[in-house]
């Protein structure tokens, strides 16, 4: 092993942890808010990479289907929710008409219209297909929230845990239904490359470690500058205290959510042209990025990252040197972190 | 009267025709093998098989309160394990027995060791990354075939019989599931069972009774993880061959959605969990693609989707459900199916001998028998208490008083070792408690109640006061699993009783105390505390929602224990009531101790009358 393995091996280990970076970020803050476990985190990478995919093809993604028909769910659930609210409730009900429905079918007429346009989706510019395929993937998210968490924000922790893995069972059901079993690369976002010395960087690589650097940051100013991400915060803090300064959770819970998603399917296109993702794929990376969130305690920030490069480091020397027991290793070390933690933690305390 | 023995004979009727009932059952289950077709008899080994994984998930999840992802893992353990040594060894698929059990408790024992003492969500999270990591490893060992697996794995034999078909196999693997289901309800009906039930109720009551609870979530875990490897164990030789595939994940997850779906609360919720999620998974995967034309995993959304539903409908699981349809059905017009205990402890013999009392010094001694000195509790910022010293004499009631926010139930907790004391030093009858744990504490004789109560709320009042006696029994899991420790449980609950009649709850012995209203609670803590044998108790606002008479019967009580040597230290607000009953008064406020005195004496103290009406009067 020379030292230009080293540095590729440092290369493509920094590239994934970048990627289970922003995943944990996204874990961390669903769980401050809302004490949701997000494990269905990772289908959004792959429905991120794979409706891509499928705008390549020229084919309609699937997930334009679920968006409608989720959208269609939380509605109803909206309307007959708000029913027995009496008046007042009529300016939100619109709201959500207008995203949970107009704007799915909207979007669905434009697809299907840039479909079967002489041009075809895959002949538009990268960073359109992008776009649009961010628009189907992202709201997802609160509709999930609306869907499965919202109406149980209150249950314990380990409750919203296991609904959050039959979210996930539900998720990757419908993605091998949506996608097949076969698995897509998406393009890099520019092409070609440069030399670092004898090291080969690829263009891809500088995006990913570009644009989770810009994420990052423009979490933190989100956090620390916006009335939003203060509102947030302060939820995270203290559900009830919040509440009484007039700050919705169920809001803060969807904001989140969508966060959380739009993070999680950027992923998916980042990681897209450097692994093949197949319709189970994303659960895998999420994991990885919930190794990097335990590290952290699922709790500070800089450390999830901190512990999301040091997965990806960790995964990418141990493919080197013991490659059929990558994931192995890349799972254990969530044993020893725990064990650290254990020492710790020493005052008896009881929590919901 | 007459409606107690009415009562009384309907029950014996409707048990008469549950025995009836169940000796159908088992005709119908020994009989099995010979009218069930091949596919249905497979389909019952293999419920039988999962159920006993499932229990397993019951006892931790839905009893305890852990929640385990990776049991499919601890499957495939005890599969690789025992087909290894009997293919690659040639050992007697016996001695694999032998080897499954050494290995999977030695692995589950290192594994709760390192996740069980962290509270919360990080057993489950860890539970997800070990059941991966053993998933993959099963697929890239050599020894363990890779991805191909093993096959030709012996069958078992039973003197000479090699149990190769499905109905011989039946026997085996529903007799192991009836047993294990008979030894874990034994186990949860005894003293360690309550301990494992406590769990559930959090950390803090469970110790503060003297329940070790890092050895209670060990042992339920530990016997999870042994079901889940003896169930591997039948299907290594029952399949004849091994492959990574059935100890995923998603099968980990199937597992507990057959706990929660069946009712984690019940052992027999295990079986129904299994018995729905497997039809289930097998219609569906006939019906499904024929519905819906191309394959695919529609059976993951369906059941995703019915996990979910359920949990927002009906978080307790479908046994619940099913019970109550018997009950109805058996106990017609009566109205005592409406709420039940966990477990019900109507039929629990109560005669039996005392239990053993400690020792006492004899007399009221002039010298303290709890005595803190300089106690400094912080919270960040926040000074909670500030050189607090105080002392307890035998046979002596002490008021601690104070505005909210004083910091009273944070000495308590000092006391109790709840928490940790940042400065100061404790004594109790001679010996320094000061950074000790909560339940040698406890063990020591100083027991206490919360100010916001602290029940199990399923279970009986008598089952929580006898979780209160905790420490006065010995007996292990491993005796009450076969119940060879009835005595003791006997005498544990007669001093229940003893309590519940002491403090006037004897005519709700056996109702949920979630089904008490707030006094009674109130006062089902008391007798809980008195049920440890204590020395001194300590009462955080026992008082509080009690009505004028009631408070009247709590004072003639507190009377009553004073008189009997015991030291009890009490949190009040209600000031006539304090004044009335207390010998001496500590006043505190703002973390610190204002006044010290006779009941006379602080009612003229300027400072408490300034710290209560916010003048100064002087």
């Amino acid at each position: 092993m020379n030292l230009d393995i080293v540095l590729l091996l440092a290369q493509d280990g920094l590239t994934n942890g970048a990627i289970y970076a922003l995943l944990a970020l996204a874990l961390v803050m669903v769980f401050a808010v809302t004490r949701v476990i997000f494990v269905p985190q990772g289908e959004f990478v792959a429905f991120g990479a794979l409706t891509l995919a499928s705008f390549q093809g020229n084919k309609l993604p699937g997930t334009l289907w679920l968006l409608l028909l989720a959208g269609s769910i939380c509605f109803l659930m909206d309307w007959r929710y708000q029913q027995g609210l009496g008046k007042g409730m009529a300016r939100r009900l619109r709201w959500s008409l207008m995203w949970q429905v107009l704007f799915p079918l909207g979007l669905a007429l434009l697809v299907f219209f840039l479909q079967s346009s002489p041009l075809g989706l895959a002949k538009l510019p990268l960073w359109v297909q992008i776009i649009l395929a961010l628009l189907v993937v992202v709201p997802l998210g609160p509709m999930i929230y609306r869907l499965a968490f919202q109406p149980m924000a209150q249950a314990p922790i380990l409750v919203l845990l296991i609904v959050s893995v039959a979210v996930h069972l539900v998720l990757v059901g419908i993605a091998l239904v949506f996608f097949g079993a076969e698995g897509s690369r998406t393009p890099p976002f520019s092409e070609g490359g440069f030399a670092l010395g004898s090291v080969p960087v690829q263009a891809q690589t500088l995006w990913v470690l570009g644009t989770s650097l810009l994420f990052m940051i423009a979490l933190g100013l989100f956090f620390e500058r916006s009335l939003f991400g203060k509102a947030l915060r302060a939820t995270a803090v203290n559900q009830t205290g919040a509440r009484l300064m007039g700050i919705a959770p169920v809001f803060a819970g969807r904001l989140v959510f969508l966060l959380a998603a739009l993070m999680g399917t950027y992923s998916g296109m980042l990681i897209g042209p450097i692994t093949t993702i197949y319709y189970d794929t994303g659960f895998l990376i999420g994991l990885k990025g919930f190794v990097g969130a335990i590290i952290a305690g699922l709790a500070s920030y800089p450390l999830a990252v901190g512990g999301a490069l040091l997965v990806g480091l960790l995964e990418a020397y141990s493919s080197f040197w013991a490659s059929s027991f990558k994931e192995v290793i890349v799972f254990a070390l969530i044993i020893p972190v725990l064990l650290w933690r254990s020492l710790r933690h020493q005052d008896l305390d009881d929590e919901a | 009267m007459t409606r107690h023995k009415h009562m009384a004979q309907r029950a014996d009727q409707s048990r008469q025709g549950f025995r009836y009932g169940w000796m159908a059952l088992c005709l119908l289950w020994v009989a099995g093998p010979l009218y069930l077709p091949a596919y249905y008899l497979t389909i019952a080994n293999h419920i039988g098989m999962v159920a006993l994984v499932a229990l397993g998930l019951v006892l931790m999840t839905g009893v305890a309160g852990l929640t385990s992802f990776g049991q499919a893992a601890f499957v495939g353990l005890g599969a690789y394990v025992s087909a290894v040594l009997s293919t690659a060894y040639g050992h007697s698929p016996w001695l694999g027995l032998l080897a499954v059990v050494l290995v999977t408790i030695s692995v589950a024992f290192a594994l709760g060791a390192i996740t069980l003492r962290l509270s919360g969500h990080y057993l489950p999270l860890g539970t997800i990354a070990w059941g991966l990591s053993l998933y993959f490893l099963f697929g890239n060992l050599e020894i363990l075939g890779g991805h191909t697996g093993l096959s030709s794995i012996p069958p078992i034999e039973v003197f000479g019989y090699g149990l190769k078909s499905a109905g011989s196999i039946y026997y085996l693997i529903w007799v192991v599931l009836f047993l294990a289901i008979v030894l874990s309800d034994n186990l949860l009906r005894s003293r360690e069972g309550r301990a494992i039930r406590a769990l559930k109720g959090g950390v803090i009551v469970a110790e503060s009774m003297g329940v070790n609870t890092a050895r209670s979530k060990m042992i339920v875990f530990l016997l999870a993880a042994l079901y889940a490897g003896i169930s591997g164990w039948i299907y290594a030789h029952y399949q004849r061959f091994v492959n990574p595939s059935p100890f995923s994940l998603h099968i980990g997850i199937e597992y507990l959605f057959m706990a929660v779906l069946g009712g984690a609360t019940q052992v027999w919720g295990a079986l129904l969990g299994a018995g729905l999620v497997t039809l289930l998974k097998e219609w569906l995967q006939d019906l499904l693609p024929r519905l819906l034309g191309s394959s695919g995993n529609f059976e993951t959304i369906i059941f995703g989707l019915f996990l979910v539903l359920l949990l927002q409908h009906a978080p307790n699981g479908l046994w619940p459900h099913v019970e109550r349809l018997f009950r109805r059905s058996s106990l017609k017009s009566q109205k005592i199916d409406s709420i039940q205990p966990s477990i019900n402890t109507n039929h629990i013999d109560l005669s039996a001998p005392a239990l053993p009392k400690r020792l006492r010094q004899s007399g009221a001694g002039s010298d303290y028998l709890l005595e803190a000195r300089g106690l400094e509790k912080r919270f960040g910022g926040l000074i909670a208490n500030q050189d607090i010293s105080l002392g307890l004499r035998r046979s002596e009631i002490l008021a601690l008083i104070g505005p909210n926010g004083a910091g009273k139930s944070t000495l308590f907790d000092l006391l109790t070792g709840v928490q940790k004391l940042d400065a100061g030093t404790i004594y109790f009858s001679g010996e320094a408690i000061h950074g000790r744990r909560a339940r040698d504490i406890a063990r020591l004789g100083l027991s206490r109640s919360f100010q916001h109560v602290r029940l199990l709320p399923e279970m009986s009042v008598l089952e929580n006061i006898a979780l209160g006696a905790h420490l006065r029994g010995r007996h292990g899991p491993l005796r009450a699993a076969l119940h060879l420790e009835r005595e003791e449980e006997r005498a544990l609950m007669n001093e229940a009783r003893n309590q519940a009649t002491r403090v006037g709850l004897s005519d709700v012995m056996h109702v949920p105390a979630g089904s008490l209203a707030l006094g009674q609670q109130r006062t089902l803590e008391i007798a809980r505390a008195l049920a440890g044998d204590p020395l001194a108790i300590l009462l955080d606002e026992p008082a509080a929602g009690l009505r004028f008479g009631e408070k009247q019967k709590l004072a003639d009580l507190l009377r009553a224990l004073r008189a009997d040597g015991l030291a009890i230290l009490l949190v009040e607000h209600d000031m006539t009531f304090v004044m009335n009953l207390a010998d001496r008064v500590v006043v505190m406020e703002h973390g610190v101790v204002i006044a010290q005195g006779e009941p006379a004496r602080i009612q003229q103290d300027p400072r408490v009358i300034e710290a209560y009406l916010g003048v100064d009067l002087s």
